[in-house]
Formats: C-alpha cells, structure tokens, sequence
C-alpha cells in the first residue's frame, strides 16, 4: 500500500547503509526486566534490544506483558528489577516526565485528550512555553501546521476534539508527539478504531517516521499489520519474550503459533445459512441529539432468526448509537422497530429511563461495547454480576434473592464459559479483559435471548479467547438466535457475518452478502461520508 | 495475594488505626490545655460505658445517630451525598409536633405515638423530595441543594415555632408540652439498672431500621439496583434501573430516616419541639455513614462511638476546668477528618506491610 512512495523507495534502497551503521546503539534496551504486580508476573527477565531508526513490533496475547513493558519504559511503572539503556546510555525511567525528556512519546490505546478543548490546546498542553500563552499559540500553530502538512496529518488546529473522528483523535496524539520532538514513538494498538484507508495512511507516516531516523514500536495483536509494516517483531506470552526476529524472516502463522503456544484455527465450522422468521425489523430509524445534530439517518433492515448480521464501521460512525436504541438504552427521533412483528414497548414518558429492563424482558440480550463503562459494575462481585440486568428474575428466597442458588448458577457458568480464575467473590475488575467479556457474554447467552446485539465481543481480548467467543456466538446463531454484531475488526466480520451491513456517518452505505466479502469494497464502503 | 488489601483489612484495621489517630492528637491537645490525656480518656470511658446511666445516655444518643447514619449512608450508596438531613430531621421534627399537638389529648397514646412516627418520616421524606427531584430531573446537585434546605429549614423552623408554636404568655422558644399520654416508653422501665437516663424504644426501633437496610440494600434486587446506580450510573441504565427513579426514591428513603431521627429527641425525651433541636445529628449522620462505610454494623459501631463521645464529653467538660465542653466538637472533627476525609491514609503502608508479610509467609 505504501510501497508506491517514492521517499519510502528511496528508503529501501539505501537500507543497506543502516546495516552499515549498525554500530550504533540500540534505542531502546531492555535487560533483564522484572515487573511483578502482587502474585502476578507481568514481566519476566524480559531482555529485548530495538534497533535505531527501525518499526518494532510487540505482539503477544492479552496480559502477556506487552503493555507493562511499554509502561516501564514511559516511567509508569518501575521495574522491580532489571536495566533499561536509551540510546545506549543506561537510565532510570521515574515517571512520563523522564520518558518525554529522553524523547520517547506514546500514544496509548484510550487517548488521553482533553474533549472540549482544541487540537492546537491539545497539542501545547504540558509544552506551553511559558507564561505569555497567546504568543507561544501563534507560534505553536504555525509548527502544528507545517507539521501536519509535513506527515500528512490533515487536521485543523481549532477544531475541537470532541466533534473530530477517532481516527482523526488519534492523528492529534501522533501529532503531539512530534510535535514534542519525541523521537522513540510507542504505538499501543494503533489501528483499533482505524479504516483499512486510514491504517494505510497511518502506516505511511509511520514511514516518513523512520525515514528521518526515528524509532517506532507498535504493540498490535493484528499480525498482518505486523507483517506489513515492521522490520523487526518480538513475541511475548505469559510475561516473558519468546523470541524477535526479523519481520522478513516469518510468517503469520509462525507468529500467532508463537503467541499462543499451538496452532489456532482459521475457519470455524458452521451450519449453511438457513434464515428464519424477521426477528427485528427497523425502518425509517433516525436519531438526533440535543443539540439536533442527526446521528442516526434512514436506517432499514431485518435481522432474521439463525443469522449474524454485522456491521462493519470505523467507530464513532452510528454503530454504538443504533445498538444503543436497538437494546432501549436510548429513544430514536422517528422510525419503527418491529420485534416479532410487534412494536417495541415504550416509556410513559417516552425517554429510555428503564426501558431495557422491558426490552430484556422479550428477549433481546445485549453484549454492551464500552464493557467497563455499560456491560460491568465494576466494584460488584463476578457473581453479582451475573445477575446485572437480570435482577428481577434471578432466584429468590422468602422474597429475599437467594445468592447460595445465584451463586451455584455463577460457578456453573465459570466453569461452561472457563473464565479464570473461578471465583465467585472476585470483584470483576480484577479479571483480565477477555474473561472479564466472558461473564458477560456467559451472562447473555445464559438468558436464552431471541435477540442477541453484540458490540466489539472481542476488543482487547486475547486470541485463545477470541476463537472461544466466536464459537459460540456461531453455536447461538446455529440455535436460531439472531444476532447482530457490530465489529470494527474486518477479521471478526468475515469469520462470523452471515451478511455484512456497512456503517458510515449515520447511514448504511452498503450491504454485502459473506461469499461477496472483500476488505477494501468494504474499506471504500465504511468511507463513504467520512473524511480520511 | 494481591494488589489490594482484604476486606477484613480496609472493614476493621483501618478505622481502628484512624481513630487511634484522631485520639492520639485529640490527647495531645488535651495535654496542651494541661490536663491529663489518660486521666481524661478514664473519666470519658468510665462515664459513657461503664457507669450504666452514663451508658444509658449514651445509647439514647447512639439511636438518633443510627438514624441518621442510615439516611447519610443510603442515599450515599445511592451515590447522592445527601447533606440535608440536618434539615429533614428539623422538618420531620415539625410533622410530628405537629400531629401530636393535634391529637394528644383525643385519641389514645399509642396511636398518636404512630401517627407522629409517620408525620415525622413523610415531612421528613417531603422535605428531600425536592432536591431529590431537582437532582433526578434537572441536573441539580444534590449537595448544593441538600445545603441550601438545610438553611431553608432552619429559617422555616424559627419562624414557625415563633409564630405559631410558642404557647401564650411563655418567653420559651418552644411548643407546649406534649400530653405524657403521647410519650415514647422509657427503655428504663424495664431495665432500672440504666438509671434515669432518657433512653427509649426509639433504640429498640434503630435496631430494627438497621436490620431492614442491611436486608433491603444486600438481599433485594431493588437494593442491587440502587448499588449498581450509585457505582455505575451507565451500567444500571443497561440494566434496566430507571435512574431518576431510583435517586428519587433513595432520597425519600433517606429523608424519612432523617425525619425519624427526630422521634428519639422530642417524643423520646424532651417532649416538645424546641429551636434547632437535632443540634448537629444529621451532620454527624455524614461522619457515621462516611465510618461505617454505610454497612449496618459499622453504622452502629460508629453510633455508639459518637453517642460516647457526647456523652463522655459532657462529663469530663464539667469535671475538668481546663476542658470545654466544645471539646467534643473538635474531637468529633478530628475523626470525621482521619475517618472520612483521610480514610485511606494508612492504605498503602498496610498494603505493603501485609504483602511483605505475605511474601516470607
């Protein structure tokens, strides 16, 4: 994709003379790292050398260690043993402060921008030089500009962050690192919430990145990208590195059979398609926000019983927002929605307030996408919450629930869906992220749904998880579930979608039966009304 | 082991070492007035424990403390800092002099005593419906408002009992006295051994308010609901919890607990309304919910602590020249300030102390 660059064809072929300097230091050393939180190893006599002026890969399963190291290198965390050499020289990481003075920058996975403030603020926030704040603007606009012209970056410094695409977030973190002269980037799964177009053009300014000598390190789960974009790839696995080698030296297959420790599946076995009855049917669906602000427009479909229907998007593109109205979380402007051929249920006061409590109660599970923030209460017990939205109908005792019988039920469904460790008492904000997904999604499909609506079942979940996940999602349609997904990761769509929906500004811009699945139609598709 | 402390730890180790702290500089000021810190605390255990009238005492002030605990502590479960059942405890006092001004001397004691009981909870409660609502439908903060109803209150209150309460030809800014009919049963009745000391049935009914808490907010799903508002409001919303519903009539709740505080005080004690009468109980409410972590035992634990602490207090104020009687106050805001506002001060030492331990172990 970037290989028709002419600056980057220059790159390739003076290459050979980085091998020449390869007497220089690495820019990142890591010797014998050691980082323990409590009884957990993150990290483990992690020793990993990153060349200079090289894109880096660290790939591993979830709570594998990538993201501890990284953070011991931003000076979030101290190592509790161990060495780390920046460019050679060894040094103490205490705290970010550190990190950004020795030139090491990090866009994290969750952006950390202020929403109601400007890219241009974004930007200088920290680096204000000095107390005159309008002089220093000025000038700091002028840098942002050239540098945005410079990688490409397309953004309007007064443009307020919350009104920008996520893409276009994360184009405002890239940049205040460069902006800081940052000159080790840490990527932490940078093309999450991206298009195919817009990873292409991420890829590209990562390019232009190292071009000028810069050190790049991506943690990513995505192997393709791993493949296509990195000179070097390290693989982690339960806190320890197992090996780096050099991108062009493997292959995907060794890498995920690296991650995981055995080989995975590619395809999942399914039944033929055989839709049923039209268990939901929306039509005419339009919602706008308070401030009138249309999010939602024209939206027309059915998703028929023992069919997965997912929509493809970048995020940030209608998808949360529908899923939302779809499960009663909120009331649309207009338009009907059929399930089973009867309209849903409302309010008295026509707002959402205890709405999906009815819409739970005819059968519509929902896999909430913002986990932590919708699906979970974080300081309930794992058994508390797998009772969360099914409370009226969890067992009960002289009118008292009956948490020996919740309880009994609970580790049951530790056991069926093997979310570790198994513990009812737990509070759930102590499990990793994947079996955190999987008592919700072992809640869900424990309450026999109709209708199941499942947001992102796999973000930040490990790849042994995913296939498990998948599985049974596919064992629910095969029941005659419906099931709606909603996906960012085009992998997830193809191995699950029975027809695949495209999202893009509030609209369905295209439909796509499985058999016609092609990333970039798709790619084009999710860009229809949105900027890359 | 883990990255946090167990609970037995967090429940029972850190308020012990917090309140050891507030005592330790509520001593050393003592020493400061010139007086003995061990001597003082003798003469403050001696006369809110182990002298039975003193223990008495200090049991009557205890349940109007649980009351009120336990309107602090559920709304705050609730997630709403509710701040005004100082002035719900005021306003409930109202509805029942009120109802006992009207029918003490018509129907029998025991109805009217029940009456008064529920006048007292629903003006109590009405009084926390509007901020409640104003919380539930537009937003408004329910701090900033509980406080203003409590000066509101107050304000109501004087007027009130000046205008209409204060029986002819009498200076006193207080109402008749209530027929003895309409009088809360003496604990000391059945009990002699606690003396002449005021303590009623009201505890008996504390008690029993502690019980049902603890049952409604851990054993129904209605109370589930309430918890997951007050730590998750997204994750109640997902799961069906009609948000506004739930701060309404958490706030109800809480403002009837407060009204009902003021039983103990006027039909338990003084038998009749007198100005500014809960004299900082819904304020101490806050402490007490805040130390006991809103859990019913350590809700009473902490009642009779500061039911102790007044009344040992009084006692050692008037037995020690040197000591005011305001000496409680300070040593009140000593614990409010290591137990609430400092709670996790010694946290990260015992967390360290306890996996270091868990290490050679």
């Amino acid at each position: 994709m970037v290989v028709g660059s002419p600056a980057l064809r220059l790159v390739v072929f003076f290459s050979p003379l980085f091998h020449l300097t390869s007497k220089m230091p690495s820019a990142v050393e890591f010797r014998k790292v050691s980082k323990r939180f409590g009884a957990v190893a993150a990290n483990v006599d992690v020793s990993l050398s990153i060349a200079s002026g090289s894109i880096h890969g660290l790939v591993g399963e979830n709570g594998a260690g990538k993201s501890t190291l990284m953070s011991i290198l931003y000076g979030y965390y101290t190592a509790d043993s161990g060495e780390i050499l920046i460019n050679g020289k060894l040094e103490k990481l205490r705290s970010s402060e550190d990190a950004i003075r020795l030139g090491i920058g990090m866009v994290h996975q969750h952006f950390m921008l202020v929403e109601n403030m400007s890219v241009l603020d974004n930007v200088i926030l920290g680096a204000e030089g000095g107390f005159r704040l309008r002089a220093h603007r000025q000038q700091a606009e002028t840098k942002i500009r050239e540098i945005c012209q410079r990688y490409n970056l397309d953004l309007d410094p007064h443009a307020l962050i919350q009104d920008l695409a996520v893409g276009a977030q994360q184009r405002v973190e890239i940049l205040k690192q460069i902006y800081r002269s940052a000159n080790i980037l840490i990527l932490d799964e940078p093309t999450a919430v991206l298009t195919v177009q817009e990873t292409a053009s991420l890829f590209e300014v990562l390019h232009l990145f190292k071009e000028q000598g810069k050190t790049i390190i991506v943690i990513t789960h995505k192997l393709q990208e791993i493949m296509a974009v990195t000179d070097n790839v390290t693989v982690m696995r339960a806190g320890r590195m197992v090996d780096t080698v050099a991108t062009s030296s493997t292959n995907k297959e060794a890498l995920a059979n690296m991650m995981v420790g055995r080989p995975i599946e590619g395809v999942l076995p399914r039944q033929p398609w055989k839709p049923g009855q039209a268990v939901m049917k929306v039509t005419d669906v339009q919602l706008k926000n308070r401030q009138n602000v249309t999010l939602l427009e024209n939206i027309n479909f059915e998703i028929r019983a023992g069919e997965i229907v997912a929509i493809a998007g970048v995020s940030g593109n209608g998808q949360s927002e529908l899923m939302e109205i779809l499960s009663g979380m909120r009331v649309p402007s207009s338009g009907k929605m059929q399930f089973l051929g009867q309209e849903l249920p409302k309010t008295r006061s026509n707002d959402a307030d205890g709405l999906p409590a009815k819409f739970r109660a005819l059968g519509i599970a929902h896999v909430a996408e913002d986990r932590l923030r919708d699906a979970v209460v974080k300081d309930f017990s794992v058994m508390h919450n797998t009772i969360l939205g099914y409370q009226q109908s969890a067992p009960r005792k002289f009118g008292l629930l009956d948490f020996t019988a919740i309880k009994t039920r609970c580790k049951q469904l530790l056991e069926e869906f093997d979310v570790r460790p198994r513990d009812p008492d737990l509070r759930i904000a102590l499990l990793s992220g994947g079996n955190q997904q999987k008592v919700v999604l072992a809640r869900e499909i424990a309450a026999k749904p109709k209708l199941m609506l499942v947001g992102q079942p796999t973000r930040g979940v490990d790849i042994g998880t995913i296939e498990s996940i998948h599985t049974q999602l596919l064992a629910m349609r095969d029941s005659g579930v419906a099931i709606l997904l909603v996906s960012v990761e085009l992998e997830e769509v193809r191995a699950l979608a029975d027809r695949i929906l495209v999202m893009s500004g509030g609209r369905i811009t295209g439909e796509l039966s499985a058999n016609e699945f092609d990333a970039t139609r798709i790619g084009l598709m999710m860009g229809a009304a949105h900027h890359v | 082991m883990s990255d946090v402390l167990p609970r037995w730890m967090t429940a029972i180790v850190l308020p012990i070492l917090n309140l050891l702290s507030a005592l330790l500089v509520a001593g050393l000021v003592i020493y400061l007035l010139g007086e003995s810190p061990t001597e003082s605390l003798g003469i403050l255990i001696n006369s809110a424990v182990l002298q039975s009238e003193g223990l008495g005492y200090t049991l009557f002030y205890a349940s109007t403390f649980i009351f009120t605990g336990l309107s602090v502590a559920i709304a705050m479960q609730a997630g709403l800092f509710n701040i005004g059942s100082e002035g719900q405890m005021y306003i409930g006092g109202l509805g029942l002099t009120w109802m006992v001004l009207a029918f003490d001397s018509s129907l029998p004691g025991w109805l009217v005593i029940v009456l008064a009981i529920i006048a007292a909870m629903t003006f109590g409660a009405a009084w926390a419906f509007i901020p409640a609502y104003l919380q539930a439908k537009r937003g408004s903060h329910i701090v900033v408002t509980t406080i203003m109803f409590n000066f509101i209150a107050a304000s109501l209150m004087n007027y009130i009992i000046v205008a209409f309460l204060i029986p002819q030809g009498q200076q006193n800014t207080a109402s008749r006295l209530f027929a003895e009919s309409a009088w809360l049963p003496k604990l000391t009745s059945y009990f002699p051994v606690l003396g002449n000391s005021p303590l009623n049935i009201s505890f008996i009914l504390a008690i029993i308010a502690l019980v049902i808490y603890g049952l409604t907010l851990h054993r129904t799903a209605w109370g589930f609901q309430l918890r997951a508002a007050g730590l998750n409001k997204h994750a109640a919303h997902f799961a069906g919890v009609s948000i506004s519903k739930t701060i309404i009539i958490a706030m109800l709740i809480s403002g009837a607990l407060a009204g009902v505080a003021s039983v103990n005080t006027i039909l338990g004690s003084t038998h009749y309304l007198n100005l500014n009468f809960p004299a900082g109980a819904g304020f101490i409410g806050i402490a007490i919910a805040l130390m006991g972590r809103q859990h019913p035992v350590g809700i009473l634990l902490s009642s009779l602590l500061f039911g102790a602490l007044i009344q040992g207090g009084l006692d050692l104020s008037m037995e020690k020249s040197n000591i005011p009687p305001e000496t409680f106050i300070f040593i009140q805001g000593l614990i409010i300030l290591f137990c609430g506002a400092m709670e996790n001060l010694y946290a990260p030492a015992l967390l360290k102390l306890y996996q270091s331990f868990g290490k050679k172990g």
